[in-house]
């Protein structure tokens, strides 16, 4: 899966907790809890959104690495395309 | 029309969810209302066969209107019921609250048009429909149902969207809870914190909590469970309040008419904010019987309906005390006000870090919280409120007999 592919998809979860944001307006490196105003619940159910559409399994003491879109991308990118043992 | 909560007296039915002649159960979401605080489901009072209507769609009632005529298992058909035009409550219709409510003042008149979220002829509409319905300005008085008794289906919704239907309201834009009106969001809060700033003597109380354990333990048990299952620290929160309700009744309950009445259930009110701006409280209930996980899957569920403005009437009306966070919002302490006619609520502040004394008298850094209450000085006093306060503290040091 692309970095784009990847992008989109945390930016359509993210839509889906905050529909009235304007994603591509969100500074990428803005910790979303300030730039969308996102609380725990919302986050869980963003990291639960994640596991269900790419099967990833993110752990609780990963979350301070996904707290902006760039640092989720990145989480993402890096643990989907990890080789499989 | 059940209590829709303080300070509001009135709300439109926009859409019923059942027909004459369909069997009902008690807790069955059977209507729609819109309020101030957004679209409300309405649940049956009592189980049996739906006799007919008494209120129309688009028709605003007062609180304590009958709405329906349920005739249970067994029962006799009733008398001739009263025109919907004229709704008193009848002293044995099943859906009139449990309480006898004063007499309502006469109906408004219908508006000229009903709301567009409403199928003129009361099909059935699943809530994944109508939200869909909501969310591209789709009139579902035009979509035929494919689904059981003619009921309109997701999919109903999604092809007539997919065809390019064209759209009720203007374009379809992205919107945060469609039926939520913050404008009358706020005139509703108002008039609740008004009357209770108004009415209750409150006093305030404050409690340091070390929630270390809690923290620790809830580590150690989400490392192993899947997003979905995960617990926060709130479903905690609202466990170990709602288990010092029990201990303490002078905390749970309503201040009606000169008197309290204690409340044998505990049925938590949970403070959620509304994106945008809002707040309401709806009720997590029997809260202090739930198995941790089962209450965080409900409070999550709460919360996104909420959001999403679907609210169940018992969940609007049956809160016997609240809790609020603000926390995360970095707010150490918060000093509530009481939802009338509850006497109560409790504030959980950010937990942080700080230099505590622990066993053996050092000091080492521990995860420490602010709990507050608010309380009615008609019902309770400090002392009891201490008391209250530090069970709840008390709980939480053992997470896991939560």
């Amino acid at each position: 899966m692309s970095d784009t592919d990847i992008r989109k998809a945390v930016q359509e979860e993210l839509n889906e907790i905050a529909p009235e944001v304007d994603m591509a307006s969100v500074d990428p490196k803005a910790d979303l809890r300030e730039a969308i105003d996102i609380d725990s619940m919302d986050f869980l159910n963003f990291i639960t959104a994640i596991h269900h559409r790419l099967g990833l399994d993110i752990p609780e003491i990963d979350y301070p690495k996904l707290v902006t879109i760039d640092g989720a991308v990145a989480y993402i990118t890096a643990h989907l395309n990890q080789p499989k043992h | 029309m059940p209590s829709l909560g303080a300070d509001m007296e009135a709300g439109t039915l926009v859409q019923w969810l059942v027909k004459p002649g369909d069997k009902v159960k008690h807790g069955d979401i059977v209507a729609v209302v819109e309020t101030q605080k957004g679209a409300i489901e309405i649940e049956s009072f009592q189980s049996g066969t739906l006799e007919r209507y008494l209120v129309g769609v688009g028709t605003e009632v007062p609180v304590g209107t009958p709405l329906a005529i349920i005739r249970g298992e067994g029962e006799a058909a009733p008398a001739e019921p009263k025109p919907a035009a004229a709704p008193p409550a009848p002293p044995q219709a099943p859906t009139a609250p449990r309480k006898a409510a004063p007499p309502p003042p006469p109906p408004k008149a219908p508006p000229s048009q009903p709301p567009p979220v409403a199928p003129a002829t009361g099909a059935r509409v699943s809530p994944a429909a109508r939200r869909l319905a909501e969310q591209r300005g789709i009139d579902l008085s035009t979509v035929t149902g494919t689904g059981p008794q003619g009921a309109i289906t997701y999919e109903d919704v999604a092809h007539l969207g997919a065809a390019g239907a064209a759209p009720v309201a203007a374009a379809a834009e992205k919107k945060r809870a469609p039926s939520l009106d913050l404008n009358a969001m706020r005139v509703a809060i108002a008039a609740a914190m008004a009357r209770s700033k108004r009415e209750i003597p409150h006093y305030y109380l404050m409690h340091q909590v070390d929630v270390t354990p809690c923290e620790q333990w809830l580590a150690r048990k989400n490392a192993a469970l899947p997003p979905e299952a995960r617990l926060l620290i709130g479903a905690l929160a609202v466990k170990a309040v709602a288990l010092a309700c029990r201990r303490f009744p002078a905390f749970n309950g309503f201040y009606r008419d000169n008197r309290y009445e204690p409340s044998q259930a505990v049925h938590v009110g949970v403070a959620i904010a509304i994106r945008g701006g809002g707040l309401t409280a709806p009720a997590l209930h029997d809260a202090d019987t739930l198995a941790l996980d089962d209450l965080m899957a409900r409070m999550r569920d709460l919360i996104q309906r909420t959001r999403a403005g679907r609210i169940r009437s018992s969940e609007i009306a049956d809160p016997t005390i609240t809790v609020s966070s603000l926390g995360e919002r970095g707010v150490e302490a918060l000093y509530g006000v009481i939802y009338p006619p509850q006497v109560a609520i409790i504030g959980f502040g950010k937990v942080v870090t700080r230099p505590w004394v622990v066993d053996g008298g050092a000091i080492g850094p521990r995860a420490v919280a602010t709990l507050t209450l608010a309380a009615d000085h008609r019902v309770s006093d400090g002392h009891a409120g201490a008391l209250f306060l530090a069970e709840i503290g008390k709980l939480l040091q053992e997470p896991e007999k939560l």
